[in-house]
C-alpha cells in the first residue's frame, strides 16, 4: 500500500484538476461499492477556533489504533483575492507523524478554489475514490462557514458539528442552520467554562424538536478528554432522520450544479443564452434532458 | 494561470524559529498558490510523507538553527528513495555561503538568505516550475543565482 500512496494522491490532484473524471477511474480499477452497516464518510464542520483539527487527530487515533484505515479531506477556503491558500491543518495533526498508525491515515488538504460552488463535487468524487480503493472511512473537514462548505457536509453520510463553549446567551442554541442538520454535536474545550451549560442549551434545544435528538457530547482535545467515549458514540452513529428534507435539499443542489457544470454543452449553451437564442429555462430542459451523465 | 501550485513549506529539525517561513507562505499564496504548512519541528521522514500525501509540487525547507548541512540533504536523500524524484525543493534561513555549494549538489535548487525579496522567490518558482528536471532526483545541475 505504501507504494500507492503516491499514486493514490496524483489521482486526487488529476480529479480535483478535472483531468480526469470519476468514471475514467473507475473504469480503470473497476467500481466496487463497499457495502457497509455504518456509515461511510462523515461531515466534520464547526466555527474556527473551535478545535475541529485538534479533535480530528484524537478520533484518527483512536479510529486507526483499532485498526481502521482512515482517510481525512480537510477543506479550507482559497483566498477570494488570490485564489491561493495557506492550508495548515498538518499542524495540529499529530496522528500522522506515528509511524505504528501512519499507514492507517491519509491525510489531505483541499483549498476551496475561485469556483467554490464545485469543491462539493469534487469532493464527493475523491470521497467516492478512496472508499473504492478499500479505505474503511472518509472524513471530510470544513469550516462551517459558508454555502459551499455547507454543501460539502451534506454530501457525507453523517455530519458532527463541533462547538466551543458557549460565548452567548441561551438563543444562540436556538438559531437555525448547521446544528438542524447534524447528526452528532461535542461541545469541545469543556475545560473552559461555560461548555457544561452550552451543551445543556443544545440539548434543551433539542428535545424542543420532533424526532430523536443528536447526541450532545463534551470533549476537551488538548487534555483528551472525552475523547475515546466520543469516537466509541461516532464509530457507530445512526443518522438522526430529523434533517434528511434538508440534507437532500443541499445534495440536490450539489448534484444539479454538478449537471449543469458538467454539461459538455456548456460553453455553446452559454453562447446560446448570450445571443438571445435560448432562454433559461430551455437551457435547465436541455441538460434535464440529456441522458448520458 | 492554470491550476495553483502545491507548495509544502517545512521546518525540519529542532528549530523553533518560523517566521521566515510563515512569510515566505503568505507570499507564496497571494500570489495564487496552495501552501502546505507544516508546523514546527518535522523529521526528514514526517516532511517527505506530506509531500507525497499532499502531491506538492515544490518543497521549501527553512533551517535558522545551522543543521541545514544535515538536514537538508537527507530530506532530499529521502525524497529520491521515495522517487519523489520531480519535486522541486529550495531552502531558505541562515545558511552561510560556504555551505551552499554543498546543497546545490544535493539538487537543492535554490537558497534564499535574509533580506531575500519575496519577489525573488516567486521568480525562481516560476522559472523551475517551467523546466521539466528541475527536480530533486533529475539531472539538471541547474540552480537559481540569488543576490541576496
Amino acid at each position: 500500500m505504501q507504494g500507492d500512496r503516491r499514486s493514490l494522491a496524483r489521482t486526487l490532484t488529476a480529479l480535483e484538476n478535472r483531468s480526469i473524471t470519476l468514471a475514467e477511474i473507475n473504469a480503470i480499477i473497476g467500481e466496487e461499492k463497499s457495502e457497509s452497516e455504518h456509515w461511510q464518510s462523515l461531515a466534520i464542520t464547526g466555527a474556527p477556533g473551535v478545535g475541529k483539527s485538534c479533535l480530528l487527530d484524537g478520533l484518527l487515533r483512536s479510529w486507526s489504533t483499532a485498526g481502521l484505515r482512515v482517510a481525512l479531506l480537510a477543506v479550507d477556503p482559497s483566498s477570494p483575492r488570490s485564489g491561493g491558500a495557506l492550508l495548515g491543518d498538518r499542524v495540529r495533526m499529530t496522528v500522522v507523524d506515528d509511524p505504528a498508525l501512519k499507514n492507517n491515515i491519509y491525510l489531505r488538504s483541499i483549498a476551496t478554489r475561485k469556483a467554490s460552488g464545485s469543491v462539493p463535487l469534487i469532493v464527493a468524487d475523491m470521497t467516492q475514490f478512496l472508499l473504492s480503493l478499500g479505505w474503511d472511512r472518509v472524513l471530510i473537514e470544513t469550516v462551517g462557514a459558508g454555502q459551499a462548505e455547507v454543501r460539502c457536509a451534506a454530501i457525507a453520510d453523517r455530519i458532527l458539528v463541533v462547538e466551543g463553549p458557549a460565548r452567548g446567551d441561551g438563543v444562540q442554541a436556538e438559531k437555525a442552520g448547521l446544528l438542524e442538520l447534524a447528526d452528532a454535536v461535542i461541545v469541545n474545550k469543556c475545560d473552559l467554562p461555560g461548555a457544561n451549560r452550552h451543551a445543556d442549551e443544545l440539548r434543551e434545544s433539542y428535545e424542543l424538536g420532533t424526532g430523536t435528538s443528536p447526541p450532545v457530547m463534551l470533549t476537551s482535545a488538548l487534555h483528551g478528554t472525552g475523547i475515546e467515549e466520543a469516537s466509541n458514540v461516532l464509530l457507530t452513529l445512526p443518522s438522526s432522520g430529523r434533517s434528511q428534507r434538508a440534507r437532500w435539499r443541499e445534495r440536490l443542489l450539489a448534484h444539479h450544479e454538478r449537471k449543469i457544470l458538467e454539461a459538455p454543452e456548456l460553453d455553446d449553451l452559454l453562447e446560446k443564452l448570450a445571443s438571445g437564442y435560448m432562454s433559461l429555462d430551455d437551457v435547465i430542459r436541455f441538460i434535464g434532458d440529456n441522458k448520458n451523465e | 494561470m492554470g491550476e495553483p501550485l502545491r507548495i509544502v513549506v517545512a521546518k525540519p529539525g529542532l528549530d523553533g524559529h518560523d517566521r521566515g517561513a510563515k512569510v515566505v507562505a503568505r507570499a507564496l499564496r497571494d500570489a495564487g498558490h496552495e501552501v502546505i504548512y507544516t508546523g514546527l519541528r518535522r523529521s526528514a521522514q514526517q516532511i517527505v510523507d506530506t509531500v507525497r500525501d499532499e502531491d506538492a509540487r515544490f518543497l521549501g525547507l527553512s533551517s535558522l538553527s545551522g543543521a541545514h548541512g544535515h538536514l537538508f540533504p537527507k530530506v532530499c536523500e529521502l525524497l529520491r528513495t521515495e522517487g519523489l524524484n520531480d519535486v522541486i525543493v529550495f531552502g531558505g534561513g541562515i545558511i552561510p555561503e560556504d555551505d551552499r555549494n554543498a546543497l546545490f549538489e544535493c539538487k537543492i535548487r535554490a537558497i534564499f538568505g535574509p533580506g531575500t525579496p519575496t519577489s525573488e522567490i516567486l521568480e525562481f518558482i516560476q522559472a523551475s516550475n517551467a523546466m521539466d528536471d528541475a527536480g530533486v532526483g533529475q539531472p539538471s545541475t541547474w540552480h537559481w543565482s540569488s543576490e541576496a
